[in-house]
Formats: structure tokens, sequence, C-alpha cells
């Protein structure tokens, strides 16, 4: 089965790494770190990703979700909450569930 | 005409984690029922029981308002803005996670299970400044009253969050009954039993059942018999 690429984008490196390592916990996810909203628009562009969660600290939230759909209209792009909590899991089945 | 969602005590989630029992009304971890994910901006209700000398290592939040209520035994509290704190039954804290933070709660005690309810709310801002915040609630002599627990305004009863929600406890006697009236248009209100029995618009609620009411402006609790409940008042959409 193919992995299923999450784009996580946010400015809290230990939190983003943390985020990074439940998801590649789950067999089936594969998790790419963008520490910026110029790294998240070059990852956009060169991976197929099926979700984005936007992440802590990121300063023109809108602007990049703007941008990212300019990229993939389709795009399924959602604001994580928790810093890798225990909503995490549920956040992500929703979100693929949903779009 | 008011809509109510019921979530009776057996009907939570529970995860057995030997040093950890907790009690989740709403989807958390390994526990995940679609059916229950929020009420509205109330996302995380856990009934926790943390065993002595045990507790949560150090782990990060973002983006969430974390509101801890203890029971009976103590938790000590440390986070990476450097607050260490103890807190115990008769107190509440507040975190709101914002850009980030690190924090762990350990049972102090050795000898005795710490219990509390672990509460977490969405925010109406993202990525705020992280904060933190314990206080005593003095409410020892205030019987058959909704005290005010947190509200969203730094000056009123109780700690503060960047939420428009305002939390009450209430201590009733058997028979008591008293009308709570909705701060804000639009907010639903979460009912948890902590002891004894209550109705609400005719629904009995025993111990660790929740009541979510919704579309009303007001809401009439009585005691069937001595009674101690959380009355969680939030934004319906947020």
């Amino acid at each position: 089965m193919a992995l299923i690429e999450i784009l996580i984008v946010g400015t809290n490196k230990p939190i983003m790494q943390t985020i990074e390592r439940l998801i590649n916990k789950e067999g089936s996810w594969k998790a790419t770190i963008a520490l910026s909203s110029e790294d998240a628009l070059k990852y956009a562009s060169a991976i197929n990703f099926k979700l984005v969660l936007l992440c802590a600290g990121l300063e023109e939230e809108q602007l990049l979700n703007e941008k990212l759909l300019k990229l993939k209209s389709d795009l399924p792009i959602v604001k994580h909450y928790g810093g890798g909590s225990g909503l995490l899991f549920t956040e992500i089945h929703q979100a693929l569930a949903l779009f | 005409m008011a809509q109510t969602v019921l979530h009776k005590a057996n009907t939570r989630g529970v995860a057995n984690h030997g040093w950890l029992k907790s009690y989740q009304s709403f989807s958390f971890a390994g526990y995940y029922n679609p059916d229950r994910i929020n009420f509205g901006a109330l996302r995380v209700l856990n009934d926790d029981i943390v065993t002595g000398g045990m507790g949560f290592g150090e782990h990060p939040h973002d983006n969430m308002e974390i509101i801890s209520i203890p029971l009976e035994g103590e938790l000590q509290h440390k986070d990476s803005m450097g607050n260490i704190a103890t807190i115990k039954a008769g107190e509440i804290q507040v975190m709101s996670a914002g850009t980030g933070i690190y924090h762990s709660e350990y049972n102090s005690d050795p000898n005795k299970p710490a219990k509390f309810l672990q509460i977490w709310l969405f925010p109406n801002q993202r990525n705020v400044k992280p904060r933190y915040d314990q206080i005593l609630l003095d409410n020892s002599d205030k019987r058959n009253e909704f005290i005010q627990i947190l509200s969203p305004n730094a000056n009123d009863a109780g700690v503060w969050i960047y939420q428009n929600a305002w939390f009450n406890l209430g201590s009733f006697d058997q028979n008591i009954s008293q009308s709570y009236t909705v701060h804000q248009k639009g907010n639903g209100v979460y009912i948890f039993v902590l002891k004894g029995k209550i109705q609400i618009n005719g629904q009995v609620l025993d111990a660790r059942d929740g009541l979510g009411v919704w579309e009303t402006d007001s809401i009439e609790v009585k005691a069937i018999n001595d009674a101690e409940f959380l009355m969680m008042e939030v934004p319906m959409e947020f």
C-alpha cells in the first residue's frame, strides 16, 4: 500500500519532530516537516501530499493556505491543534475521511 | 427547543496504562468514536486516576487551552516556562499552550492516587504566547449556587482562557433547584456529574454522566440527592 504523505508546517522544531515521530509510527503515513511557509511551498511542489497540517507558530496561515491551494486546488489543509497530543490521530483520520 | 446529547458514564472510552486509568468522554489517543469528537469548543474531558509516584513525563502541546481540576490527591507540575508548582483538590490549573510548551505532571505522593479532570478547549486565538496559572478555589461555604471557576475575562472570578467559555462548579443539597443562564448566545453547556444524581430538562444524570445542552438560553438543574457537578459553557461554533 502506498504511503500517505502528510506535510506538517510549523515553527517549533521540537514539537514538529514529535508530530513527525507520531505520524511515522503509523505504518501507512509519512510526515515531512516544513519549518517555514517557504519550505512548505517548496516541498508541496515536489511531493504529492494527501494532507497538510498547519501547526503552531505560522504568522501567515491564511496566506500559506491560499498559496498551497494554488499549487493543488483539492489539497486538504487543516489547522492542527494540540501539538502531537492524543488528538493527532483523530484529526488526521477525520481530515482524510472528509476530503 | 433545546437540543441535548447524553453520554452515560459507562459509554466513555477507557484507557488503562497501569500507572494511569483514564475515562474519556470524547475521542482521545486510542479511543476513537466518530460520534464523540467534541462538544463545540470542548474537545477533551478525561477523568484520570494516576497511581502514586507516577505521572505524565515531559511532553509538548500547542494551540490548546488545557484545564486541570484535581479531585483527590495532588500533582506536581513543571513546564518549559519555568513554572514548578503543586496542584491539589480545591484548586484549578490552566495552560494556554499557544505557540508551544512542554510540561510534566506527576503524582508526588507515592502512597495515594491522584484523581483529576483533564479538560481541553479549542482556543479562539491561535499562536498566543504560552501562559500558566493556578488558583485556589474558595468555595468551601458556597453550597446550592453556581460557583464560577473559569471565564474569558482576566478580571472575573476564577482562571481565564482564550475562549468564550465559562465553567461553574455546583454542590447542591437534595431537592435544590437552580436556573443557569447562558452567558453568550450560541453557546452550549456540557454538564458533568462528579457525585450524586441531578436532573436537567427531565434527564436524570448519575455520577460521571455527561449531558450537552444547546440552543437554549437557560438550564434548570435539580439535585435528586446531594450532588456535585461541573458545568462547562462553550461556543458551539468557534
